[in-house]
């Protein structure tokens, strides 16, 4: 009974240790998306490269696919564009882009200078569509399947080590199926 | 002249900046989208509401409740709008739910508990007090020595 009284508080400051230290390795920016599992919201964009054409997920149905939202203002960007630009040399899955909140010479620019990895890239100039697809930090990766359903979001940059360690086993564990 | 001029002209140019770029909108609704915004969060600077960011995104949202609430849509449907697409962080209230109830409830529950030890203290030690283990104070020998002391002082002023 005496150990107890020592025990108890010791205890309860064990658990809150824990909770701090988990704490300290998560960031706070990653809010995880209500959309993961949901069907992607539709669009009906204007290419890039193109603008008479437009393209909408319901075009893409049937394959798996990333949408991966940029913008040239983004600086984040250029952080895991090379890593895109080697994806799509593989031709493991198609990229399509979503100019965010861009201009479209500026975002042709952009894709000049530093590569296009998009099977096609569509305009959002005012947002709408992000809002939709809940984006809120450029850049944003979602992996969407076969039957049109967000399986992932990826919040800010692309690594190498979460290309490899999820996105890609996702998308062909995705692709069997 | 000129330079009363001058000064009109700016003190103008301040007002007319001053003037909120919505003014000829109807106030209830504005009332509405300020209440509304400010119970909203900014998801790209965190801690600040959507009616206090100035974040692009912050500014795209506010134009957004705007034209949901233009539309008829009513505050919850705005709010459902919005936790559809960005979850219920964009809440600054948190919903009574199961994963949430930790969170609303905790404090009480820990306010309980604490009220519970304080009890089970309190009585334990008045269970000794009552049983004489802990004698009544007595003065010590010092204080004993020190009331006498002042009141040989207090007779002293009072003398003739």
């Amino acid at each position: 009974m005496k150990a107890l009284r020592f025990l108890l508080p010791l205890g309860f400051f064990v658990i809150l240790v824990g909770f701090l230290y988990v704490g300290l390795f998560r960031d706070p920016h990653e809010v995880p998306s209500p959309l993961v599992d949901k069907p992607a919201p539709a669009f009906r964009l204007a290419q890039l490269d193109d603008p008479t054409k437009q393209l909408g997920p319901e075009d893409l149905k049937g394959q798996v696919w990333l949408l991966n939202v940029w913008a040239s203002w983004c600086v984040s960007c250029r952080v895991e564009h090379p890593l895109l630009v080697q994806l799509a040399k593989t031709n493991v899955v198609p990229v399509i882009g979503l100019n965010y909140k861009d201009t479209i010479p500026l975002g042709r620019r952009w894709l000049a200078d530093n590569g296009d990895p998009y099977q096609v890239s569509v305009v959002d100039a005012d947002g709408r569509v992000g809002i939709d697809w809940g984006v809120y930090g450029v850049p944003e990766t979602f992996v969407v399947d076969k039957k049109g359903v967000i399986r992932y979001k990826q919040i800010g940059p692309i690594t190498p080590e979460n290309l490899q360690e999820k996105i890609l086993p996702l998308v062909r564990e995705l692709q069997k199926s | 002249m000129k330079r009363f001029l001058m000064a009109a002209g700016l003190a103008a140019a301040l007002l007319v900046s001053a003037l909120p770029a919505h003014a000829q909108t109807d106030p209830a609704l504005e009332a509405r989208l300020k209440t509304l915004s400010e119970e909203l969060r900014c998801l790209v600077c965190q801690n600040q509401t959507l009616a206090d960011s100035s974040a692009p995104l912050a500014e795209d949202l506010r134009r957004e409740v705007r034209e949901l609430a233009q539309q008829g849509k009513s505050d919850a449907e705005i709010k459902q709008y919005l936790v559809a697409r960005y979850g219920d962080f964009v809440l600054y209230k948190p919903p009574v739910k199961p994963t949430t109830w930790l969170l609303w409830f905790g404090p009480f529950a820990f306010l309980l508990g604490g009220a519970l030890v304080w009890f089970v203290v309190l009585r334990r030690r008045g269970g000794r007090v009552n049983h004489g283990d802990v004698p009544e104070s007595i003065p010590t020998a010092d204080e004993q020595t020190g009331r006498a002391r002042a009141q040989a002082l207090l007779d002293e002023t009072k003398g003739p």
